[in-house]
């Protein structure tokens, strides 16, 4: 876009104007940025009240006894630590977003792929079709999913029992019940690495490949030597973008299985929700959330340095 | 592609035959894999219509095969149109969902072009923050959050939802419309200004009509959050005359251990429309800026 030619042409114009109008404007320019205060200033107002403010007060509910009577510092972290229940909420929280992240990711790729080589009209259609999932309010979604999961007269150990098998379980055993929630989270976001890695494919050049021909590339040397490289930026945002969505998932785990069997399928999102909320012990709960937050800040410290180093690439 | 294959000798005929095989069979192999995945996304969608066409009586009996409907009926569907919480919801949520696109598109309009065009001291540091924030997740701040709509009186209010969606939808609509409005030459702005225009007549005559692939974009993202979100809404409303349809849903016609499958389902079908629709026609703007999001910063 700002090839060799439009950027002098551009500074030349502005310039210009810039000495033409030079009196009459410098009260002007004054005024601009004083403008484009009072313009931004909803946004400030928005992130100071109910993003940075919650932020902080956050910090400062996780410090108080259960009362909200005294400052108890660090006690309600240390109390989470030693407790079973929130070390399987930490490990959980983990092998599901770094499971159904994986899975998202290579499931993508692949569909990615696979449009790629169908072109023009039909793609459309198909991409369609393969959005529907990420379409649906997850919430509702999971209902569903739910009800083919239900034990008693569910659509999934019908077929089961169709071909001779035994029924299964499917939410009340521990170690199912997590490869459930972590089947509803790839079914929903497989779609978004889809669009996100067409758009990156699209995006290499042709020549590149041609290149590649020419030197004589297998098809797998070309996914590994042009393809990829080509594609890595998008793919390290693209997923760890997911690892904080995933990690902070509340829809699927609340509805599926709210926790259960016995709290096996808790992440921070639904174990907050259940202390601070329906428990209302706020404090504990607060901290329980803000646990998150150093893997969250990681991700997204490395998230903001991709975006700006695709920035750099695209103006370069 | 064609100058090449005219000059090309007639020797070279047989392999660029089975090059051409080569490919067919690659077009063919990716339909068939695409299929497979399709049906498999398909299976729930596909469920949950066929269950809500089923009358109390086939979900009672649970007997023969669940992948079918013996007696298509719609009376879950009229009984829903007809049922006054549902239609509660149903309210709740269009009113919550219209008031929070109308909120986030003005603020982060003003604020797009603010930070893209204008600038002042601290703005490139606003943008970056803006992108941070898109970044925090709702469930990081449900509970400080909770407190705060208690302090002011909004708790059990469907209203609170339009305070507390922005901070969800802002973020996102203001970085896209950054990166739309960065695009447009900045040519156009100078014409505008030595013809007398003020900035917003500027932002209104000419940045929004230019911009338009992007103002649809973002508005569907805040519909989107506004219309499917379901933490907050679980966390904050308790009565059913408050509640909005995604908690509506779960909590009201799911009563202790009854569930009314065939009513749920049905309920489904029409939350999911409205989202189906707007994506069916607008599915292509929303892919641009979203890529773009990622793409082009």
């Amino acid at each position: 876009m700002a090839d060799g030619t439009s950027v002098p042409a551009d500074l030349m114009g502005r310039a210009m104007s810039r000495a033409r109008r030079s009196n009459g404007m410098q009260k002007f320019m004054r005024n601009r940025s004083t403008i484009a205060f009072l313009m931004a200033l909803p946004l400030i107002l928005l992130i100071f009240c109910l993003v940075l403010y919650p932020a902080v007060y956050a910090i400062y509910l996780a410090m108080l006894n259960k009362r909200m009577t005294q400052f108890v510092w660090f006690d309600n972290f240390v109390y989470l630590l030693n407790r079973n229940t929130f070390r399987l909420v930490i490990f959980q929280s983990c092998l599901f977003a770094v499971t159904a992240v994986i899975l998202k990711a290579l499931l993508g790729f692949m569909l990615a792929h696979l449009m790629h080589n169908i072109s023009g009209r039909n793609q459309r259609i198909w991409r369609g079709l393969l959005l529907v999932p990420w379409v649906i309010p997850l919430a509702l979604s999971t209902l569903t999913w739910w009800w083919m999961f239900d034990p008693s007269y569910s659509a999934f150990n019908w077929l089961l029992n169709r071909i001779g098998l035994d029924s299964v379980p499917w939410l009340g055993v521990g170690w199912t019940a997590r490869a459930c929630t972590i089947l509803v989270n790839v079914w929903f976001g497989t779609p978004f690495f889809m669009i996100m890695y067409m758009a990156a494919l699209k995006s290499v050049p042709e020549q590149l490949y041609e290149a590649a021909d020419i030197d004589g590339a297998s098809r797998l040397q070309k996914l590994f030597f042009v393809t990829l490289p080509m594609m890595r930026n998008i793919i390290s945002i693209t997923v760890l973008f997911s690892l904080i969505v995933t990690f902070a998932d509340f829809d699927i785990v609340r509805i599926l299985t709210a926790g259960g069997p016995q709290d096996m399928t808790h992440v921070f999102a639904t174990y907050a929700f259940q202390v601070g909320i329906q428990s209302g012990d706020i404090p504990l709960g607060a901290s329980i959330s803000l646990f998150m937050l150093p893997i969250l800040a990681v991700a997204a410290y490395f998230v903001l340095r991709g975006v700006n180093k695709r920035t750099q690439e695209i103006a370069a | 592609m064609s100058a090449t294959s005219t000059t090309i000798a007639p020797g070279a005929r047989p392999h660029r035959a089975s090059l051409h095989r080569q490919r067919m069979w690659a077009l063919w192999g990716s339909y068939a894999a695409l299929s497979v995945f399709v049906v498999m996304f398909l299976v729930p969608p596909f469920y949950t219509v066929i269950t809500s066409l089923k009358s109390s009586a086939e979900m009672s009996a649970q007997a023969g095969n669940p992948w079918v409907v013996q007696h298509p009926t719609l009376e879950n569907f009229t009984y829903l149109l007809s049922y006054p919480n549902f239609q509660q919801f149903f309210i709740n949520s269009v009113e919550v969902t219209v008031l929070v696109v109308v909120v986030t598109m003005v603020i982060s309009v003003l604020a797009a072009f603010s930070l893209s065009r204008m600038g002042f001291w601290g703005s490139q540091t606003l943008a970056t923050g803006v992108f941070l924030t898109y970044l925090i997740p709702a469930s990081l701040l449900f509970i400080p959050l909770f407190q705060i709509v208690g302090s002011v009186g909004l708790i059990n209010n469907v209203f609170c939802l339009v305070l507390l969606f922005p901070t969800l939808s802002v973020p996102f609509c203001t970085w896209i419309m950054i990166g739309y409005f960065s695009s447009i030459p900045k040519e156009l702005d100078e014409a505008a200004l030595i013809d007398g225009a003020g900035y917003l007549q500027m932002l209104w005559r000419i940045f929004i009509p230019v911009a338009m692939p992007g103002i649809i974009a973002a508005t569907i993202f805040a519909f989107t959050v506004s219309w499917g979100s379901f933490l907050y809404p679980l966390a904050y409303l308790y009565t059913t005359n408050q509640m909005v349809l995604t908690v509506g849903i779960v909590s009201d016609l799911i009563r202790g251990d009854v569930f009314q499958w065939g009513k749920i389902m049905a309920a489904c079908v029409l939350a999911a429309a409205p989202p189906i629709v707007i994506y069916a026609f607008l599915m292509d703007y929303y892919i641009a800026g979203l890529t773009a999001g990622a793409t082009k910063g």
